[in-house]
């Protein structure tokens, strides 16, 4: 293959831009800029909070001013000035929402265009949406239908007021609020997200998800997501995410937590698109998120599927501690970085129980300048006997200025359990895209398809309304400066 | 439909075609024989627009239209298809997700709204029938984990569903069995009407039992060194290349 012909081609392929960059005028409530204990305790005012709920931050609040950003990620992150963020920002006039009516029209507007109507019968049959922008949850669907069976569907700080004690029981469960700089910083400021709970033997009926979108110039967004799968129940979860194209860099640190007791399974899938910068790297958002979730009763299984497209900067590792006997983690995911984008994910899978099995599918594409590496985790401890892992990583280059790196780590103590690594490392082939070229496929379209094809085996474990959408969504986060 | 003048062209700046003329016409089917490494993959490589090759010299015209400036897709979808001496793998795209983008952007370029899915899956089954291919192969990615003789025939199916006018079939009959290269060349005589035509290019006169072509050319280090009628591709058979290659000797001697 000759590279210069390659790199022709691929710079052939037309700009795309990012669909979702607009800023929607809300009229707001922003405390001043800057961190301290004082802005902890006003978020938490401004909350109405239980003092259980503030202790419980400002004790994050303490331990973070004793912590450190960690390093060792493969990412170059410029120095982030935490005075210089505003910690909360909600939109003005929520009273008592009686009706999607007594909603902003300008909020209404903003979902609308983003393709996430906030009324149900708009809505796509058999999805329930919990819409955030910026520090607040606006508008959960569906939530009296899904009340009748149980479930319990509702923004963070609605169940902190409802059901404290579920709260108070699983909160900082799966991620202590010790558990690293960035997790911490949320548990002490976080301000929304959404909360999920599954009764005993209930299948949920439809789709949960939950909209995130950052509106206000120099917001954090600092949700915590908490979801519960009791026994011999399941639930599918997906979560999406937007945000306008600023010049400056905006910090998402979130926290997702998920429990699945004996026999639960839990399904949950991320479409993220922040805005990933211009071409040149300005801009864009920092994306660093602490998820994990908790195998804790036999039989459970829980399953991470991702699709990353946006943000400038990614830093995750949607892990799973498979506690209970038999349990089950999953992860699969495709993670693209292109132009100046750059990636550091992964998973970590502990095993504790005896015969626990996971499987981790791991697909990077890098185009432009960007950087994509892989890290991941599989932790065999002494009591897991018959632990299984299996480990495909898969890395995809278009052009020659981008990166793929690979960094897995294993720790096993058991040595009845199997653990398999697979990984590849592909260039995106001159001959795959003339082929395709000479039935009649234009190189943009061959690009698109060559890497949905690619990136399917993931695809495929995402809901059917979804995977449709993450396909456009890779072929656009593509387009552009692939070469 | 198409006329190549004096066509020249190098990889790398390696010369490999050093002068080629030849026309066809509507209806006809040209064989192009010759040992391997005389140029007639690069050849085929020139008409379906491969940019590694490079164009030094000649014309190339394609119903009146200079081909060398169009696009290798604008190319297919005027009706150029080329079978691959070695089809390409795509992992992850079934063949039905690529013919149906394929099939649709021939249909785009004609002024003609896409296929529904059903008219389209009726289009695979008759095309898939027509040319004797089994059914599965439709179901799995482009050519991943196809045998030889899969990927031939799989070629042949995707020239049915596009129906081009000039069609260019690279080496098709190489590493077939008896029966798949009857399957290949019974696929060409359907297909084949007054109005299209065929470049066929073979190492081996057999599938020329199947195909009868109205010219047979001889490629030999770059040149077309004899043309003539379908016994050309017998007396080739008996006597071998050498009997080409002694002769030309004997030429640049005299
Ligand atoms: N991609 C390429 N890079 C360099 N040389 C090539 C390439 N493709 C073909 N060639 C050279 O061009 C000449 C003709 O090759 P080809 O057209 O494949 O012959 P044929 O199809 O008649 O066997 C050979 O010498 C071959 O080595
Ligand atoms: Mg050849």
């Amino acid at each position: 293959m000759m590279e210069k012909d390659n790199d022709k081609i691929l710079s052939e392929v037309t700009t795309g831009e990012y669909k979702y960059g607009f800023y929607s005028n809300i009229e707001m409530d922003r405390i001043p800029k800057g961190l301290s204990e004082e802005v902890v305790r006003l978020i938490s005012f401004k909350k109405n909070e239980p003092e259980w709920l503030l202790d419980f931050r400002l004790k994050s609040y303490r331990h973070w001013l004793t912590m450190k950003m960690p390093t060792w990620p493969n990412l170059r992150i410029p120095p982030i000035n935490y005075q210089d963020i505003i910690f909360y920002a909600a939109p003005k006039e929520r009273k008592n929402l009686k009706s999607v009516d007594d909603i902003d029209p300008e909020l209404r507007k903003t979902f609308d265009k983003l393709g996430i109507p906030l009324e149900e019968q708009k809505h796509l049959a058999g999805v329930a949406v919990d819409a955030v922008i910026d520090s607040v949850s606006i508008k959960t669907t569906f939530k009296e239908t899904l009340a009748e069976m149980g479930i319990i569907f509702c923004s963070f700080s609605d169940a902190v007021k409802e059901y404290p004690d579920l709260v108070k029981r699983y909160m900082g469960s799966v991620v202590p609020y010790t558990d690293n700089f960035f997790a911490t910083l949320n548990s002490a400021v976080f301000s929304d997200g959404s909360f999920c709970y599954i009764p005993k033997g209930v299948r949920c009926p439809m789709e949960l998800s939950t909209y995130f979108r950052i509106n206000s110039a120099n917001t954090g967004q600092f949700e915590r997501t908490l979801l519960i799968a009791d026994e011999e129940s399941y639930v599918s979860y997906l979560e999406g995410c937007t945000a306008p194209s600023r010049d400056e860099n905006q910090l998402h640190a979130a926290i997702v937590e998920i429990v699945a007791e004996k026999n639960a399974e839990v399904k949950y899938s991320t479409v993220q698109n922040w805005y990933p910068g211009d071409k040149e790297g300005k801009g864009g958002v920092f994306n660093f998120v602490t998820k994990r979730g908790m195998c804790k009763g036999e039989n459970s299984k829980i399953s991470w599927t991702q699709i990353e497209t946006g943000s400038a900067i990614t830093w995750k590792y949607p892990s799973c501690i498979l506690r209970g006997d038999n349990s089950t983690g999953e992860f699969y995911s495709v993670a693209v970085t292109n132009n100046h984008q750059q990636a550091d994910t992964g998973t970590k899978m502990t095993h504790i129980g005896k015969n626990t099995k996971s499987t981790v599918v791991s697909k990077g594409i890098s185009a432009g300048y960007g950087q994509n590496s892989y890290r991941g985790l599989v932790k065999v401890l002494k009591n897991a006997t018959n632990a299984r892992n299996y480990s495909q990583c898969d890395s995809l280059l278009l052009g020659d200025k981008c990166g793929a790196h690979t960094f897995p780590y294993l720790e096993v103590d058991n040595s009845t359990s199997i653990v398999e690594h697979e990984a590849t490392t592909s260039k995106i082939g001159e001959d795959q895209i003339f082929y395709c070229n000479q039935r009649g496929i234009s190189t943009e379209d061959a690009i698109g398809l060559i890497v949905n094809g690619y990136a399917r085996e993931v695809i495929n474990k995402l809901p059917m309304e979804f995977a449709v959408e993450a396909q456009k969504l890779l072929q656009i986060s593509l387009e552009g400066s692939v070469g | 439909m198409l006329i190549i003048n004096n066509l020249k062209a190098s990889i790398g700046g390696k010369s490999i075609l050093k002068g080629i003329s030849l026309e066809v016409k509507p209806g006809e089917i040209h064989a192009i024989m010759g040992p391997n490494g005389s140029g007639k993959s690069t050849l085929a490589a020139v008409l379906a627009g491969r940019e590694f090759v490079e164009v030094t010299e000649g014309t190339v015209t394609y119903f009146g239209k200079n081909l060398l400036e169009m696009a290798a897709e604008d190319r297919a979808k005027e009706g150029i298809f080329l079978g691959f001496q070695y089809p390409i793998e795509i992992p992850g795209v079934s063949m039905v997700n690529f013919m149906k983008t394929a099939v649709n952007e021939h249909r785009k370029h004609k002024g003609l709204d896409p296929l529904s899915a059903s008219d389209f899956l009726k289009l695979m089954r008759d095309k898939k029938e027509l040319v004797e291919i089994d059914s599965k192969l439709a179901n799995r990615s482009v050519n991943e984990g196809f045998s030889g003789g899969e990927k031939k025939k799989n070629e042949i199916f995707q020239m049915a569903m596009l129906d081009p006018k000039l069609a260019i079939l690279d080496e098709t009959d190489s590493g077939l069995d008896i029966d798949a290269l009857r399957i290949v060349a019974n696929g060409v005589n359907k297909l084949k009407h007054p109005d299209n035509s065929f470049i066929v290019i073979t190492h081996y006169q057999r599938l020329l039992d199947y195909i009868i072509p109205d010219v047979v050319h001889v490629l030999y280090d770059g040149r077309i060194v004899k043309t003539a009628g379908k016994e050309l591709a017998l007396e080739l058979e008996e006597k071998g290349y050498d009997w080409i290659k002694k002769e030309i000797e004997n030429n640049v001697e005299a």
